[in-house]
């Protein structure tokens, strides 16, 4: 049970956006530009830090709603985004994409964590600013969407079909003027 | 030095949003609504929950300038903010702000750190499900913000004074998004 009174049904960061839509506003126009909007990152690219950063988190929402579109933008199956979870750096990503992520996890521990050296690595290998600042706060939303979701304790499907089979209709509908009753 | 090309000199998050106004505009959007749009917490209140869990994630840009906001907005009583920058447990604070600053503390940790005995703390001392809510969302958008701010390295000021102008304007003016530099 949620620690607080959310509309009923709604699983995941969808109670609480539904209890305060104001708020989820502006949290979902912030997932539309860094997730959707035109960017050199393909929109599985970031789907996939926003997964990652999830895992590490421990948010079994999150990782699941976003690991499903992932799954969908990339059109690989679960074992390639489980596969980033449990070992990114012998997945079959691209060197660049790895150099990401490893700012993504440092971000994750804490902002502090993320060291010149890192940041140079990606620079390397073709990252750009915006690329890296991108991956930074996408790393750092998502910090904040796990704990949205998880300090209200709120409820989540736990058969991962649910979320791949709702992950063509949710790429398509978007972020922007999402309704969390859908 | 910040790790991406932002605007010299500019302090902090100000630099982040002027290098990429697209998401700053939704993330001030989102710190107006959470810190100064109607809620049961005060705005002094709100803005000490996000000193707090700044001080919490060692980020001294945002503690720094959250807490001059708070220490602002408080007014005569401004000294309550460094006392419980320093202790909660023994600040001048209602047993209701005690338990709500722990809640903001689990989350700022991670989100399933929050146990139903630290919401039914709170709520023996008259919190309600909004007040709740709005400490999970806030504790969770600076676990963002200052992730944001130390991700990239940004600038931090070590001058008391800078923090303290910054107060005033954060609570004249508010979160409104700066002109990029021409």
């Amino acid at each position: 049970m949620a620690h607080i009174n959310l509309p009923e049904g709604l699983p995941g960061i969808r109670g609480p956006m539904a209890f305060r839509p104001d708020a989820a506003k502006h949290l979902n126009d912030l997932a539309e530009v860094l997730l959707r909007s035109e960017n050199s990152l393909t929109r599985g690219e970031r789907e996939l830090i926003a997964t990652y950063v999830s895992h590490l988190n421990d948010c079994f929402f999150c990782q699941n709603a976003h690991g499903g579109l992932a799954q969908h933008y990339l059109q690989c199956d679960m074992q390639f985004i489980d596969s980033v979870k449990v070992n990114m750096n012998a997945a079959e990503i691209s060197a660049k994409l790895k150099s990401l992520l490893a700012i993504a996890e440092s971000v994750q521990k804490g902002g502090k964590e993320v060291t010149p050296r890192q940041v140079e690595t990606a620079k390397l290998l073709g990252a750009t600013d915006l690329e890296i600042h991108d991956t930074v706060l996408i790393a750092a939303a998502f910090c904040m969407f796990n704990r949205y979701v998880d300090g209200l304790a709120t409820w989540a499907p736990r058969d991962r079909e649910f979320y791949i089979n709702r992950a063509k209709a949710r790429a398509e509908a978007g972020y922007a003027d999402y309704n969390p009753y859908n | 030095m910040a790790h991406i090309n932002v605007p010299e000199g500019i302090p902090g998050i100000r630099s982040l949003v002027m290098f990429r106004p697209d998401t700053g505009k939704h993330l001030y959007d989102l710190a107006h609504v959470l810190l100064r749009e109607p809620s049961p917490l005060t705005p002094a209140e709100r803005e000490l929950i996000a000193a707090y869990v700044s001080s919490g994630n060692n980020c001294r840009f945002c503690m720094s300038s959250h807490a001059a906001a708070s220490r602002e907005l408080f007014g005569e009583a401004g000294h309550v903010v460094d006392c419980v920058l320093a202790d909660p447990g023994t600040a001048p604070v209602s047993q209701k702000m005690k338990a709500l600053l722990n809640i903001a503390n689990k989350v700022r940790k991670n989100g399933k750190e929050v146990t139903p005995a630290d919401i039914l703390e709170a709520r023996n001392h008259g919190a309600e499900d909004r007040d709740i809510h709005d400490t999970v969302l806030i504790a969770a958008a600076f676990s963002m913000f200052n992730r944001y701010v130390d991700g990239l390295a940004s600038l931090t000021p070590t001058d008391e004074n800078i923090y303290a102008e910054m107060g005033k304007r954060m609570t004249t003016i508010g979160y409104v998004l700066p002109q990029p530099v021409k």
